[in-house]
């Protein structure tokens, strides 16, 4: 079989050509992503710092603000940087789907059956 | 009786075939399908890490008390070598995406550039991984088990009731000089001294180091200090069992080997990735500047293996939630 990334005007690399002005506009996006996972990676740090771990409903909210930060730095990072965004839609289903569908339900049973010896189910520490 | 097979099907909704359905290169899918399976393994990693913290009975060390010295200072700076880390990954990410743009420009130099830079940054961060694994390994003091139930007054004036199998840390100098009074290195003794004891190295390195203060729970929130006599004590009660870092078989951290070994299998595992992305980030380095990608008229290798090197800086966002945040 031939590899279509070794023919010279592949269709489907050429495509993905832009022009000067476009570059700039996808440029200056890209700066403005940085920006954004910069300031929320120090945000982060700053709470961890700040707020001591206890067995306080706070402490689960800045839990939860940990992992909700990380899924937007994830999404800024798969959908600008990777380029996913741009995709047609049955490429990013194909892709996103298998996590929406694996990794949430094995994250909740494992976390939840970890807990089970310990007959507590509604604190997550 | 023919069922779904005999029906007509409009023509529009079928896929011909002759073309990509996802309008995607054969290479670009096939290096997101490895993707999709290299983030699954890196799932379940984290997930069991999640399970076994979440099922442990022991206190779980808390990554900022862990993780909190700086190369070449004095001090407690929690959480900031990791966050310089993870820093550095994703600034090496946005030049990567640089390059990338450059090369849908078709501008070599740019990418020739961008690319250079994104080496430079995966070099940095491997430097800064070893460092932060050497670190791990060396510990900061050491600890040692309780061989019988012992109540002390801390410092603050708290009281402790501690039970026989509890750890107690040393400080790093005292731990430094611990290590080969332990393993029965002759230059090594110990001795009485004004205020307890003190173990003293003679020969090439000579020096000293003072049993000052011993550290409780201090990985766990809430560190308390013993000094004095309230340090005799727990010194005097220690049983033959001293953690000193980490490796395979045990850890200062924590009762639980596990913590040590995750630290290990998932930061390792996430460094191999690394360290094979700045190897395929060289070679095609070389390839553009040979000038590969010119001749075929577009640098789409430059976006797969941008493909895997955002990969890689993504799974490092989720290790910094999940093994050092929360």
């Amino acid at each position: 079989m031939e590899r279509d990334d070794l023919i010279v005007n592949d269709s489907y690399a050429l495509n993905s050509h832009h022009s000067e002005e476009e570059g700039a506009k996808i440029r200056k996006n890209i700066w403005k992503v940085t920006g954004i996972l910069t300031l929320l990676t120090t945000v982060e740090v700053m709470m961890g710092i700040y707020f001591k771990r206890s067995e306080t409903f706070t402490w689960t909210m800045i839990k939860w603000s940990f992992i909700i930060l990380t899924l937007v730095k994830a999404a800024y990072i798969v959908l600008v940087f990777m380029h996913l965004g741009d995709e047609r839609s049955n490429l990013k289903k194909v892709i996103l789907a298998p996590y929406m569908l694996f990794i949430g339900y094995l994250l909740f049973i494992a976390i939840s059956e970890g807990f089970g010896h310990l007959g507590n189910f509604n604190t997550l520490h | 009786m023919g069922g779904e097979v005999t029906k007509a099907i409009s023509k529009d909704v079928l896929w011909g075939g002759g073309r990509s359905p996802f309008s995607v290169s054969y290479g670009k899918m096939m290096m997101w399908y490895f993707l999709v399976s290299d983030a699954l393994t890196f799932g379940g990693l984290l997930t069991a890490y999640g399970f076994v913290r979440a099922s442990s009975t022991d206190a779980w060390p808390i990554g900022e008390q862990v993780f909190r010295a700086l190369p070449g200072l004095e001090g407690e700076y929690p959480l900031i070598y990791v966050a310089l880390m993870t820093f550095i990954l994703i600034v090496s990410s946005v030049t990567m995406v640089l390059a990338v743009e450059a090369g849908h420009r078709n501008d070599k130099s740019g990418v020739i550039r961008w690319l250079g830079l994104t080496i430079i940054g995966g070099f940095f961060f491997l430097s800064s991984q070893a460092w932060e694994w050497s670190h791990f390994i060396h510990g900061s003091g050491g600890s040692f088990l309780l061989a019988e139930n012992v109540t002390v007054t801390a410092d603050d004036g708290e009281v402790f009731n501690l039970s026989k199998g509890d750890p107690v840390f040393m400080d790093h100098h005292f731990g430094h000089l611990a290590e080969p009074w332990i393993e029965g290195e002759p230059n090594v003794s110990l001795v009485e001294s004004d205020h307890g004891i003190k173990l003293v190295e003679v020969g090439e390195h000579s020096h000293e180091a003072e049993l000052h203060a011993l550290t409780l729970n201090k990985y766990v929130e809430n560190e308390s200090f013993v000094s004095g006599d309230e340090a005799m004590k727990l010194w005097n009660a220690r049983s033959g069992t001293f953690a000193f870092g980490a490796n395979m078989h045990d850890n200062e951290y924590a009762i639980q080997q596990a913590y040590a070994n995750f630290f290990f299998f998932i930061t390792g595992f996430h460094g191999f990735h690394v360290f094979s992305g700045v190897v395929i980030n060289i070679i095609i380095f070389i390839m553009v500047i040979q000038g590969v990608f010119e001749r075929r008229k577009h640098y789409e290798m430059v976006e797969k293996i941008g493909l895997y090197w955002h990969f890689v800086d993504l799974v490092w966002v989720f290790v910094f939630t999940f093994f050092y945040l929360v």
